[in-house]
């Protein structure tokens, strides 16, 4: 079952999650100045799952994750309308400090971008941040680890995380980012630039993860999203009315997404038919 | 005719071309403009040093190191030392940079980490960048009437409070290190903020994004990412500011009181290299001028060993926070 809005336009059916809710994120409008980026997107993150975000290149995908841990609040021309439940609590609240929303719920980015320091201190930044107390360097090394990324540094962990290669740059942006074990993680396309071995031990960080923490991840491989995602949420394009706005087309389990879609753009997309 | 095997090799529906003969002129050109451009400024900087150097000559043969250790300045006695007027240019510069340089990185965060909109940003930057145009004899003036008279109260009541500490050891009589400092001081400060925002400006809006996503708080993301990052940028504008205030002339001839004097205390009157040069030689004779144009040397010395120190940090800091070799 679908419905339409008030001005006719096409409103996914409602996701109905089966297990607790960590982010519930009602998305009515987001702006960019005039321009609408997203609109009409009820997209449930659930707790100790992976929620995977398909869809069309500028269909908005970045857009919403980044508005999860209130990112776009640096873009002034953004606005962000609907809510977003975070513990009971909107993040978009008058009261809330989006720096305190961003050190429960981190993320990674589409383009690698660690800090002009050492690769160590990139990934101990963010415990210093947080007023970590115990072992730092034990919690360094492990979540380098966990990133895939520590047989290539361990022998210069003093060395500037910018003297890296790209994929390697990613993966200690991941590590930078598990290191205070955030309780939500977004992780934009996080292995675009990473070869199918570091790519495999990227999901198997991401299912490794979930057990105690949530994840939301946007991608581009279909295969990666039936891999790890348990929810996948297909974001579609508007162009009919003038602008290019995305939007929830259908979001349900990975596996109802990819074998028998409800809808017709998503069965298209799924399968590679997209026009 | 350009070398190009791959040409007639090629699918011959390829838009692949050489670059033409002309291209390659252009380029060669080009080239050799460059070329002669850093050619003619070393050869410059030669000549300058070799002109110094061979009027400077009798006074060398003369005076030996003794010129650099030597402490009186008599042109009757035929005596010469320049250690007074070496210890005032460092120490005045010195104080100069602590300031200029805290105050300029300082405005260029407030120009460039979006404190104020950027039209009022636009506006600040004009007015600093304004303070370059200031002529020096202006500054001068303005630190005889304006300056010693305000500075005066205030160094009266540290030399009386404060007077065992050596920095406040005298008093204020007029000119001296304090007010010649603080003028070099604001004359830097353009120099240290254009270029310390220019290196702000260059930080990818990628890596600030990165700093906020960690959830670091506004002065947490300039303090430990910015600034690092813009190292090297800043310390380029530092050691050039630095090189400035070494070679300032008028004003400091004008405020610091030209006498030869080493001495810890801010408020003391003391002498410079460069104002040494602007005040004496008008009325020098051939045995001063000798010794004056080794004192130029000189400052051409501690002008170039503070560049290549600022280079040597400058490069450790690209190495350390950038990764570059
Ligand atoms: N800072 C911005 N200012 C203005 N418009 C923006 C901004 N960022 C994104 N947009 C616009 O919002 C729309 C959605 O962009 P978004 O980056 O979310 O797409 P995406 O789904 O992540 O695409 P991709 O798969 O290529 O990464 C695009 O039309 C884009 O032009
Ligand atoms: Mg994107």
């Amino acid at each position: 079952m679908t419905s339409l809005s008030d001005t006719g336009e096409f409103i996914a059916k409602k996701y109905e999650p089966k297990g607790p809710v960590v982010l519930d994120c009602q998305i009515n409008n987001i702006y960019y100045g005039n321009f609408r980026a997203v609109r009409d997107s009820h997209v449930p993150i659930e707790k100790n799952k992976v929620t995977g975000f398909i869809g069309p290149s500028g269909c908005g995908k970045s857009t919403v994750l980044r508005s999860m841990n209130r990112m776009n609040d640096l873009i002034e021309s953004f606005r962000f309308d609907g809510s977003i439940q975070y513990h009971s609590n909107d993040i978009y609240g008058k009261k809330v400090d989006p720096v305190v929303v961003r050190r429960y719920i981190g993320m990674v980015f589409q383009l690698p971008n660690p800090f002009s320091m050492s690769i160590y201190d990139n990934v101990a930044f963010g415990l210093r941040l947080n007023g970590f107390k115990g072992d730092e360097e034990e919690m360094v090394v492990q979540a380098l680890k966990r990133a895939a990324i520590w047989d290539d540094v361990k022998d210069k962990l003093k060395n500037s995380g910018l003297s890296l290669s790209g994929g390697q740059q990613q993966r200690l942006c991941i590590a930078r980012a598990i290191a205070t074990e955030p309780d939500v993680l977004l992780m934009d396309e996080p292995c675009s630039a990473l070869d199918p071995i570091a790519t495999r031990q990227v999901e198997e960080l991401m299912v490794e993860l979930k057990e105690h923490y949530s994840v939301a991840l946007v991608t581009h491989n279909m295969q990666q999203a039936t891999r790890v995602a348990d929810v996948t949420a297909f974001l579609g394009v508007d162009i009919s009315q003038g602008g290019r706005t995305g939007y929830l087309v259908e979001m349900d389990d990975t596996q109802k997404i990819f074998e028998d879609p409800q809808q017709l753009l998503t069965q298209q997309y799924v399968r590679g038919e997209f026009s | 005719m350009v070398y190009d095997p791959f040409k007639h090799a090629s699918s011959d529906r390829t838009l692949s071309a050489p670059p033409s003969a002309f291209d390659y002129m252009k380029d060669k050109v080009f080239r050799s403009f460059a070329y002669c451009c850093a050619l003619a400024i070393i050869l410059l900087v030669t000549y300058i040093v070799f002109e110094l150097g061979s009027q400077a000559l009798p006074a060398i043969k003369t005076y030996g190191l003794g010129f650099v250790t030597g402490t009186t300045w008599d042109a009757n006695q035929r005596e010469f030392g320049v250690l007074p007027e070496i210890w005032g240019t460092l120490y005045s510069s010195l104080i100069a940079l602590a300031i200029g340089g805290v105050l300029g990185v300082g405005i260029a965060i407030f120009l460039t980490q979006s404190f104020v909109h950027a039209k009022l940003e636009l506006v600040f930057r004009t007015i600093i960048e304004l303070l370059a145009a200031i002529p020096s004899v202006v500054y001068g003036l303005w630190g005889i009437y304006v300056l010693i008279p305000l500075l005066r109260p205030v160094a009266q009541w540290f030399y009386e409070t404060l007077g065992w500490f050596p920095f406040f050891g005298t008093e204020l009589s007029g000119p001296g290190l304090a007010p010649a400092s603080l003028v070099l001081a604001i004359m830097i400060l353009p120099t240290v903020a254009a270029i310390s925002a220019d290196a702000f400006q260059r930080i990818p809006y990628k890596v600030k994004e990165a700093a906020y996503g960690m959830g670091a708080t506004k002065w947490e993301v300039i303090l430990k990412v910015m600034l690092p990052t813009a190292s090297s940028g800043i310390l380029a504008g530092l050691v050039l500011g630095f090189g400035r205030a070494l070679g300032e002339t008028m004003a400091l001839a004008m405020l610091i009181g030209n006498v030869n004097n080493i001495s810890l205390s801010l408020f003391a009157p003391a002498n410079t290299l460069a104002s040494l040069l602007a005040s004496t030689f008008p009325e020098a004779g051939e045995i001063e001028v000798q010794a004056l144009m080794y004192a130029a040397l000189v400052l051409l010395a501690i002008t170039f060993i503070v560049n290549i120190a600022g280079l040597a940090v400058q490069q450790y800091a690209m190495r350390k926070f950038e990764g570059k070799k």
